[in-house]
């Protein structure tokens, strides 16, 4: 054959690099999103006439153990069934040998992207809230996420918050994901025993590390205090109580931090509620501002009362 | 030899440096059927040579290569095999002595027997894409990957008889013309005499099988896992210039 132009041959790398959905009931749409191990793509489920989203093992990881940790990740979806997880339709290989797996369309914007529109602090605290509960349940059913950052939160049209992205979760007892972890143990085909895998800036100090460093539910926590740190900036920035909640959440060792989403979960609530929080032991005028910050409506009810009460005293 | 590119399902990186001809060999010949192209016309894009001087490096650089055993020296550790295959080639044109080596050998009589005239027109149709070195051999090792893996399916198809489906793969995929809107699935089923519905069958038949053929090739001249899934991300995925 005679020399490909430059027209050919972008075409061809393009086409090639598309999935072959030949013999599934999808048609190819658009790429909407490009990880670390695979492409996800958007695409139209003829049987049930609707969008999905189809995630691909990319081209050069097709014959790697990359590709079975993408079927790991299916499957680790399809054990946690929550409002705030993506439900999995379908696994399998496609006709050009690369693994996939189907799951619902999100439709919203990444965190970052939709805190931008959360103007207040309490507002922005209580959408934190909201991401804690499905890794919460997560861990409560033995899975850790491993790399939590804001581009693997996606928030929808109506608030709701969606935790995407675990290509590299791991199952470990349900035990160990509930309190300390003493081992863990990576699903089949998941992860490569002592590479680091994660964002670094997100990363927990021990999963940086690699190696054979125990890694369990509290790098989890460590992340998660890394993106209330993102979240909260610049409004909650001097918020005493919100920074320890901070520090607590990402100590470098793990012993330090919260046990658990939930004991995190509580702290921040705590302060949203106005109530003392663990992470911080406030003093004496810190306590008073903080109950007359909490009671303003009554404390101000009883001033106005007993001003009025004075008045007419005096002008009795 | 041709610039057919050779049977190989496995790296022959590490072979091009073996003592034995018999192993160092065969390697040889999928070095040359990979890389002459892109070699002579870097030579033509980036050196501005002319024609018969880049033509004449080309066989040089061979020549060099399997006389000297200069590919012996590659560390996959330091570079790509690709970049250290431009650098060695960037070394040969600067090189002060290389002209005497020619005369030595023979006045730079051909070794290899390479279709250069075509090459040549193909120059005249490429646009170098910026003055970034790398990215010109890149772009044209990309090229003869592909031409390569085209001109193995067309073999294939030709002797399985699929002559339809070939022209159906060639009217949509290949006769392409930049600024230019893809034909319709109808008009190729015109043109070629199938049925729409076949199009499309036809279609991802052969990149599917166009695929394989590809990947073969990057990894027979890639030094490693690693380096081949590198290449592949950018080969794949890499925006053309």
């Amino acid at each position: 054959m005679s020399g490909l132009g430059n027209a050919a041959l972008d075409h061809l790398r393009d086409v090639l690099e598309r999935p072959d959905l030949s013999g599934t009931r999808y048609d190819l749409v658009e790429p909407i999103a490009q990880g670390g191990m695979g492409t996800v793509y958007r695409a139209w489920d003829r049987e049930l006439a609707r969008d999905v989203a189809i995630k691909v093992v990319r081209s050069e990881l097709a014959d790697s153990e990359i590709a079975g940790r993408l079927t790991g990740e299916a499957k680790i979806l399809a054990q946690l069934e929550h409002p705030g997880l993506v439900p999995v339709h379908e696994v399998g290989r496609l006709a050009d040998g690369r693994s996939f797996y189907v799951m619902r369309l999100v439709r919203g914007q990444e965190l970052d992207l939709a805190a931008l529109e959360v103007r207040t602090l309490p507002e922005r605290l209580r959408l934190y809230l909201k991401i804690l509960d499905p890794i919460a349940y997560a861990h409560s059913r033995g899975i850790i996420h491993r790399d939590l950052k804001p581009g693997n939160i996606m928030v929808g049209p109506f608030g709701e918050v969606l935790v995407l992205d675990w290509g590299i979760a791991k199952a470990v007892s349900t035990r160990e994901a509930a309190g300390p972890a003493e081992r863990t143990a990576a699903l089949p085909g998941a992860t490569n025993p002592g590479a680091v895998l994660g964002t670094y800036g997100f990363m927990a100090p021990e999963q940086a590390i690699g190696g054979s460093v125990a890694v369990d539910h509290r790098a989890d926590v460590y992340s998660l205090g890394v993106i209330l740190r993102t979240l909260i900036n610049p409004a909650g920035s001097g918020a005493k109580p919100l920074v320890a909640i901070i520090a607590r959440a990402t100590a470098a060792d793990p012993a330090a931090r919260y046990a658990g989403v939930g004991d995190l979960a509580a702290d921040v609530s705590a302060y949203l509620d106005g109530r003392p929080v663990a992470a911080y032991h406030e003093n004496l005028i810190e306590r008073i501002g903080r109950f007359v910050s909490r009671h303003q409506v009554a404390i101000g009810l009883v001033v106005a009362y007993l001003l009025m009460r004075i008045v007419l005293l005096v002008f009795r | 030899m041709s610039d057919r590119f050779p049977e190989t399902r496995h790296s022959i990186v590490a072979n091009l440096g073996s003592d034995d001809p018999a192993v160092r060999s065969p390697a040889f010949e999928v070095l040359v059927a990979s890389y002459w192209k892109p070699i002579y016309k870097y030579l033509r894009l980036r050196w501005q040579l002319p024609h018969e001087q880049a033509e004449d490096l080309t066989q040089d650089f061979f020549a060099d290569s399997l006389e000297r055993q200069l590919l012996a020296a590659f560390d996959p550790a330091k570079a790509r095999f690709r970049t250290f295959l431009r650098l060695c080639l960037d070394h040969l044109v600067t090189d002060e002595f290389h002209a005497a080596r020619r005369l030595k050998r023979g006045g730079g009589a051909p070794v290899l027997s390479l279709d250069f005239t075509g090459a040549c027109d193909e120059v005249t149709g490429v646009a170098a894409p910026g003055d970034d070195p790398d990215a010109l051999f890149h772009r044209e090792w990309i090229r003869a990957v592909f031409e390569a893996a085209v001109g193995a399916l067309e073999a294939e198809y030709a002797a399985m008889g699929k002559s339809a489906a070939w022209r159906v793969f060639a009217a949509y995929d290949l006769d392409r013309v930049r600024d230019v809107a893809e034909p319709s699935y109808a008009d190729v089923a015109a043109r070629v005499g199938v049925p729409v519905t076949q199009v499309t069958n036809h279609l991802a038949a052969a990149r599917r099988r166009l695929r394989v053929l590809v990947l073969e090739r990057v990894r027979a001249v890639t030094s490693g896992e690693e380096e081949y899934r590198e290449e592949l991300r950018e080969l794949f995925g890499g925006k053309p210039a």
